[in-house]
């Protein structure tokens, strides 16, 4: 049969319709859609995550206490009481590849400036954590290693307590009151922006851990040792060296488990990635459930159509269409509503992943692979689910479908 | 094409109805056969057979010596595409869709393809052949009855095929639309095609040159005999039409109905 006239007479056929060809298309447009979302919001969040491990700072190993497995917990959010600031201080000057450490300690406190109060995360750190974070001041300075020493009260912190605390006035030389202790301010960051779990990390104040250990987070442990690397080639060796010297500084027998764990960034890295992958995974099969549901209606549409059709499909059997010609007549119709809601979901995806991008602030990536698969599996939905009513089409009898009314 | 011992039976679950008990029947090229009978006689049943849309249950039906009662679905199909024109009672036409597509439909199912240049110019002939070169462009809705089955007389001309099928083609046409159309197939007959027309209408019956009679699915009777003019009908008709009050009564009875009265 001549082949060209089947793609214009199925539009043809569609645009009888508009409205339906409309609301069947758009069980599609929201499965391709929902596809191109997840992939762009996906992918913009993996290059995201490797932006923000690279901004983690240079060369750097995060100690853990306990024994965390790779994708388990969250980070820094260690529990078991293991890691000792002379765990720290023992890194820093017993390795040569490292050059700096900070004990961590965090907790969320109130801090206090006239009447006004702001709830932040409150860091216990040594003088050396913004050099391993790789993080500069916007103005005043870090606290210094005598500071340190004596457990000074003073404190730096980041743009969001300016903003809250302050109201964007200059802090530096003002006093906060953090449970009842008098820290002044002598330094704020530069703005950082979001952290690889999407928590704001421009809110928070950073004092020496002597300060922030018993007097302000009240623990005695450390939560993570912020450790630097002299460079990226020493890294392995660095994390085998603190393995060896914590396993001997904890006593732990040779078959005894690591009460510690070691990550260096790629490895933080890949625990991030885990859990957008496993996100993109769940959302991915969201957006094929509804590209299945949009599937059925277009069966249903089709095979609404085909009934409607029957003394059409009866002339054309009379005229000399064969079975195969009435199938593929069908066949593509189905798939040219499918295509149609293919571009739509494309166009909708974009629109929604720009949208959400904006909202969130979150990058998104559009990549072209995304969008001739969304458009190659809407045309396999066409042709999977327009075969049915296709095929049953076909099998009409021509004198039974001229005479239905 | 020659038919013998052709019977066909419906099943319809508890009840088997034979349409048709076994009918012999011979058509040379270029007749103008007119298959009548009442209701229910397997007028249509035996049009099917004939048009190779249904196959017999038993009994054997020659086409140009194929034996057409055995062949499988899609060989069917070519045979319709290829040799065979239908027209229809209710003309069935798709809907929205221009003169010319519908006519050319059967053209886009040849087996051998032609150009859409060719496909439009064949279309285009058929349609000045029955008649209608001025209304192409137009959609069914927006066609009289007569223009209608005129459409689908072009569409089942344009495949070229030597035997034209009609089912009652003036069962839903007025007398006078129903001369016109009858003289149109008269003049097609006169061009070499053979035409078999099914009618329950005597005054019908009698523009063909052969009339076959059917009762309760078997042949009763056969008579040839000399078809009226259907144009001389008309030119009647228009006399009688300016002599009375023009356009009164359309549908009354028209010189078809006297024209039976004396052949009677
Ligand atoms: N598809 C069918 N299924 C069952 N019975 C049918 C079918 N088509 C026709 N018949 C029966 O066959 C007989 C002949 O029908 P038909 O050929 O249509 O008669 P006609 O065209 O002369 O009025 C009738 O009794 C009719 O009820
Ligand atoms: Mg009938």
């Amino acid at each position: 049969m001549k082949l060209s006239a089947i793609p214009y007479s199925a539009i043809k056929a569609l645009r009888r319709n508009t409205m339906r060809t409309l609301l069947t298309a758009l069980g599609i447009i929201i499965g391709v859609g929902a596809v191109i979302t997840m992939v762009g919001l996906g992918q913009g969040a993996s290059a995201e995550v490797r932006e923000q491990v690279n901004r983690l700072g240079q060369n750097v190993v995060l100690v853990f206490p306990g024994d965390r497995q790779l994708g388990g917990v969250s980070i820094g959010g260690g529990s078991a009481n293991t890691l000792t600031v002379e765990d720290a201080r023992a890194i820093r000057d017993e390795i040569p590849e490292v050059v700096a450490s900070s004990p961590e300690v965090r907790s969320q406190r109130v801090l206090v400036y006239g009447n006004r109060n702001w709830a932040t995360p409150v860091y216990g750190q040594s003088q050396d954590y913004l050099q391993i974070r790789d993080w500069p001041m916007e103005s005043g300075r870090m606290f210094t290693e005598e500071e340190v020493a004596e457990a000074a009260l003073v404190g730096v912190v980041g743009q969001t307590v300016v903003q809250e605390l302050f109201e964007g006035a200059d802090p530096i030389g003002e006093t906060v009151r953090v449970r009842g202790l008098p820290i002044e301010i002598i330094g704020v960051l530069a703005p950082k922006g979001m952290s690889l779990m999407g928590s704001v990390q421009d809110d928070l104040m950073i004092i020496p851990y002597t300060t922030g250990f018993q007097r302000v987070s009240g623990r005695s442990h450390a939560m993570v040792i912020n450790v630097q690397v002299f460079d990226e080639g020493s890294i392995p060796i660095a994390q085998e060296k603190i393995r060896d010297l914590l396993r001997e500084r904890h006593r732990l027998a040779p078959y005894q488990d690591d009460d510690f764990t070691i990550q260096n960034q790629e490895e933080v890295a890949e625990v991030a990635t885990e859990t957008s992958r496993v996100m993109t995974w769940l959302l991915g099969s969201i957006a094929a459930i509804s590209l299945f549901v949009g599937g059925i209606g277009i069966m249903n549409v089709m095979l609404v159509s085909v009934t409607e059709r029957t003394r059409e499909v009866g002339l054309r059997l009379a005229v000399g269409a064969r079975a195969p010609d009435v199938l593929l007549q069908f066949l593509i119709e189905a798939v040219i509503l499918c295509l149609l809601g293919g571009l739509g979901g494309i166009l909708m995806g974009v629109v929604a992943t720009e949208l959400i991008a904006s909202w969130a602030g979150w990058p998104a990536l559009f990549s072209v692979e995304a969008m001739v698969l969304a458009v190659g599996v809407s045309a396999i939905v066409g042709i999977f689910f327009g075969f049915y009513p296709a095929w049953k089409a076909s099998r009409l009898d021509p004198i039974t479908a001229l005479r239905r009314e | 094409m020659e038919l013998s011992g052709i019977t066909r039976t419906y099943d319809t679950g508890a009840v088997h109805v034979k349409a048709l008990r076994g009918i012999d029947l011979t058509v040379e090229a270029g007749e103008f056969l007119a298959i009548m009978g009442p209701s229910g006689s397997g007028k249509s049943t035996l049009m099917n057979v004939l048009g190779c849309l249904d196959r017999p249950t038993s009994g054997r039906y020659l086409l140009d010596g194929i034996d057409v009662a055995s062949l499988a679905r899609s060989k069917l199909a070519r045979v319709r595409n290829r040799t065979l024109g239908f027209v229809f009672q209710a003309f069935h036409l798709l809907p929205r869709t221009t003169a010319r597509e519908n006519v050319e439909l059967p053209l886009l199912y040849r087996e051998e393809e032609l150009s859409w240049k060719e496909i439009h110019r064949r279309a285009a002939r058929a349609l000045d052949q029955v008649g209608l070169a001025d209304r192409m462009d137009h959609t069914p809705n927006e066609l009289s009855g007569g223009q209608k089955q005129r459409v689908a007389i072009a569409r089942a001309l344009v495949t070229e095929p030597r035997i034209l099928l009609a089912d009652e083609p003036t069962g839903n046409l007025d007398s006078r639309t129903s001369l016109e159309i009858l003289a149109l197939l008269q003049d097609l007959n006169e061009e070499g095609i053979t035409i078999l027309m099914v009618t329950h209408e005597p005054d019908v019956a009698a523009f063909t040159s052969r009339t076959v009679r059917l009762r309760d699915g078997l042949l009763r009777s056969d008579r040839r005999h000399d078809a009226l003019a259907a144009r001389t009908a008309i030119s009647n008709w228009v006399d009688e039409d300016e002599d009375d009050a023009p356009h009164t009564d359309p549908t009354g009875p028209g010189p078809a109905a006297e024209a039976a009265g004396v052949d009677a």
